[in-house]
């Protein structure tokens, strides 16, 4: 599309409320607090996907899905500013929180930077219809940080791929349909030459969709056992051996996060993700004029409102490229430490309901099974560890770490006396 | 600061920049540690030469902005304050003009505080702190055709050597604001020691001081509003200028980091060190970002800027710290003496950390506007 021909913002953003408006409801947070309050039954979360499924339908049809995507793939053509416009006008109102991460992005983001034209006509259209729910078969069960060293492994047999292996800690795979796949496809060069990405549907013969029970009693992990999994070769994304390339490229949405481009999301307001506010806590645990407590409370505000800010300006960096795209390690960083520090903060105003309540304490109640999980924000996405590496190396130029896998083939890696049978839990 | 400059906007930064460093070098810095203003006066007279006080006042009183958003603008030059530990009362001089020029009076004053021929002070806290819902101690109170100002302000930055303090008091259950001139009968000031080098604090007693009632800016008791945007803009100065030393001392410490060898190898290799410096970068990265938010936000009027200015003081008063007294502990024993000069930087961090507010205070503000929005809705 011509820049002549772009609609100017405030056409866009006064057609985007008024759209949002007719055909939106807006946020109960009562009964989002509530509903959150205890873990979902099967039935109720699959009935939220469905829910989900017919928001990014309507916005398809009404012309907002795909914003800054190309129109041929089902998208608008319109700019990040016409995104950011949308997202601010959404603030307040239902929208479908589930499909935007992983399955816009990365996984369509991915499509996008590395598929065939043929795949980006097939699936694009499809998930911003809501009609694909993509997720990302990345990490294994032997090692989380060490993305490159996947062991699932993929073996041509003439126009397809037989892949066998496991991928752990994707989130809704019992509820998503497609995958985005990085497998080995060469044991015999260095780690990071012999990788290759896949997609294939979910519900088919030779994949096992695990649940896995966290310590808050989600579900919402699983864990995928490939067995004999037949690929035809028009699935795969990228060039044989060259997966790395996409891989690096996945990881950068996989960080941008909630700033990408791509993503439709309320840009003003606590995200319907988010924990229970620290004031609900401190109301319902008696303590809200105890000046500690509002020291507390004005401590996780700050975080909050700062990251979120941070996470714009590194959008804007990156965008504007005065930061590297290896810039959003520093959000990603900012963010994970923030947010385990403002569990703590929600746990310490909860008092002693932090350790045992009962379901009628209201928002003190699972602070203590909140604050169990209180890492999950530095692991999940990629560690806090690994984002420092990242900052380090990439962002400041320091020297890299020693590593004793770059150069040789995969096969010789030192891989741990309990290796294969991890691999294989 | 913001990765996006007008052309104006990176004419005015570059100027300033390039004038300090010039004109404010490290050992210019030094040799006026005994130097009880801290500066030359043609120094400051060049720097307004340069816009450094006409940001906040309106176009109509000879001053303007750059870009449409003067309180924007400034921070660009707070930012290289920071960035070189430079002397001069900008917050102070700029708070003043600005509130002046919003009140449509002492066009004169207005006038030599942007030709820099006279600088100001604005005389708002006091000993024990204003921002938990203390009212301030200082009256006013009116006597006839004068106001009389009874109280104590501690501390003010730049008050002992300049030309007008503009003294925020109680009269009542409001707030009023006076311009004393210096040397008024009954005013005594105090100098104060100080952990900047080049800054100079003082405290004023008003001990019965008479001046007659068109000294006061606006309505005897109605000035609260006025308090809030004086504070929020001195804020939004001091913030931008906290973040351009944070800057500065994590540039110094990351070069530190390359050139300094241990055990055969850089500082810089050592992972538990690269993790400190990525936490750091974090600091800086979300300093610059709230900075900024505040600073649209305050020049724009919007709804929440009392709310960011708040997060941003509590934000980079305590991250600030954090970062330099990082910076300090990479640096070893050599970061604690006065011959390195990490210290002029550490020094500006730690004022502005302490003063218009510390982070516990603003951390108990930024709560009750939180918990307020949170009865309304």
């Amino acid at each position: 599309m011509s820049v002549d021909t772009v609609e100017d913002l405030d056409s866009f953003r006064r057609r985007a409320r008024d759209w949002i408006r007719a055909n939106l409801k807006p946020l109960d947070h009562a009964a989002l607090a509530a509903a959150m309050a205890g873990e979902p039954s099967e039935e109720q979360e699959l009935a939220q996907i469905q829910h989900e499924r017919h928001l990014m339908r309507m916005m398809f049809d009404g012309g907002f899905a795909g914003i800054t995507i190309a129109p041929e793939y089902g998208g608008q053509g319109l700019t990040p500013a016409h995104q950011r416009a949308f997202n601010e006008e959404l603030s307040g109102f239902e929208h479908p929180s589930h499909l935007m991460v992983p399955n816009v992005s990365p996984c369509a983001a991915v499509l996008l930077d590395f598929g065939t034209e043929e795949q980006k006509k097939t699936h694009i259209p499809a998930i911003l219809k809501g009609e694909e729910l993509w997720m990302q078969l990345l990490s294994e069960p032997s090692g989380g940080s060490d993305v490159a060293g996947a062991l699932t492994t993929a073996v041509r047999d003439g126009d397809e791929w037989v892949l066998n292996g496991s991928k752990i800690w994707t989130t809704g795979a019992w509820w998503s349909d497609w995958g985005l796949c990085l497998a080995r496809t060469n044991w015999d060069v260095p780690k990071h030459r012999g990788l290759t990405v896949f997609i294939f549907p979910l519900h088919r013969e030779g994949v096992d969709v695990h649940r896995i029970e966290m310590l808050n009693g989600s579900k919402e992990f699983c864990q995928e056992f490939l067995t004999d999994v037949r690929v035809p070769d028009t699935d795969r994304v990228g060039e044989v051996d060259k997966g790395w390339t996409v891989g690096t490229r996945w990881m950068f949405h996989e960080r941008m996060l909630y700033n990408s481009p791509l993503i439709t999301m309320p840009a003003f307001g606590r995200p319907i993700t988010s924990s229970v506010s620290p004031i609900d806590v401190a109301r319902d645990a008696g303590r809200l004029d105890d000046p500690l407590v509002r020291d507390l409370i004005g401590e996780s505000r700050m975080l909050e409102t700062v990251g979120a800010r941070l996470q714009q300006r590194v959008g804007q960096g990156v965008r504007t490229g005065r930061l590297s795209d290896q810039g959003a390690a520093i959000s990603r960083l900012f963010i994970g430490v923030a947010g385990a520090r403002s569990r703590t903060i929600t746990f310490q105003i909860a008092g002693s309901a932090g350790g045992a309540w009962s379901d009628s304490d209201g928002a003190v109640a699972g602070q203590g099974t909140g604050y169990l999980m209180r890492q999950t924000g530095c692991i999940g996405g990629g560690t806090t560890e690994m984002a420092r590496n990242v900052i380090s190396e990439r962002v400041l130029g320091m020297p890299r770490e020693r590593s004793v896998d770059r150069d040789v083939p995969f096969r010789e890696v030192p891989r741990g006396p309990s290796a294969d049978t991890r691999s294989r839990s | 600061m913001l990765f996006e400059l007008t052309p104006d906007q990176d004419f005015l930064w570059e100027t300033t920049a390039k004038f300090l460093t010039s004109q404010a070098p490290v050992g210019e810095i030094r040799r006026r540690r005994e130097d009880p203003l801290g500066y030359s006066p043609d120094y400051w007279r060049r720097g307004a030469d340069l816009g450094w006080t006409s940001l906040l006042v309106t176009e109509e009183h000879g001053g303007g902005s750059v870009s449409g958003r003067g309180l924007v603008d400034l921070t660009l030059i707070a930012h290289e304050f920071g960035a070189h530990a430079a002397p001069g009362p900008l917050g102070p001089a700029n708070v003043v003009a600005g509130a002046l020029s919003r009140a449509g009076t002492r066009t004169d004053v207005i006038g030599a505080l942007l030709a820099g021929s006279a600088t100001a002070a604005w005389a708002w806290e006091e000993p024990g702190g204003l921002l938990a819902g203390r009212p301030p101690q200082l009256e006013i109170g009116a006597d006839g055709d004068e106001v009389v100002l009874n109280g104590t302000k501690k501390p003010v930055e730049a008050a002992a050597d300049a030309d007008h303090l503009l003294v925020t008091g109680r009269s009542g259950d409001g707030l009023t604001q006076v311009l004393v001139p210096a040397g008024t009968a009954g005013l005594s000031v105090e100098r104060l020691r100080t952990v900047d080098l080049t800054r100079r604090f003082a405290a004023l007693h008003f001990d019965h001081v008479r001046l007659p009632a068109d000294t006061v800016l606006g309505v005897l008791g109605g000035a609260a509003d006025e308090v809030e945007q004086q504070l929020q803009q001195a804020l939004v100065v001091q913030n931008a200028e906290t973040v351009g030393a944070m800057d500065r001392g994590f540039a110094m410490t990351v070069e530190w980091a390359f050139d300094r060898y241990s055990f055969g190898r850089p500082l810089a290799s050592y992972q538990e060190l690269k993790h400190r410096f990525a936490d750091m970068k974090s600091w800086l990265e979300g300093g610059h970002a709230i900075s900024d938010a505040a600073a649209e936000a305050v020049a724009a009027g919007d709804a929440d800027a009392a709310h960011l200015v708040s997060v941003a003081k509590a934000f980079i008063g305590h991250y600030g710290l954090e970062l330099m007294q990082d910076c300090v502990q990479i640096h070893g024993g050599i970061g604690v003496t006065f011959e390195h000069d990490l210290h002029l930087f550490l020094r500006r961090v730690t004022a502005n950390g302490a003063t218009l507010g510390t982070p516990a205070d603003h951390r108990q503000r930024i709560a009750a506007i939180a918990i307020e929005e949170d009865s309304r809705s």
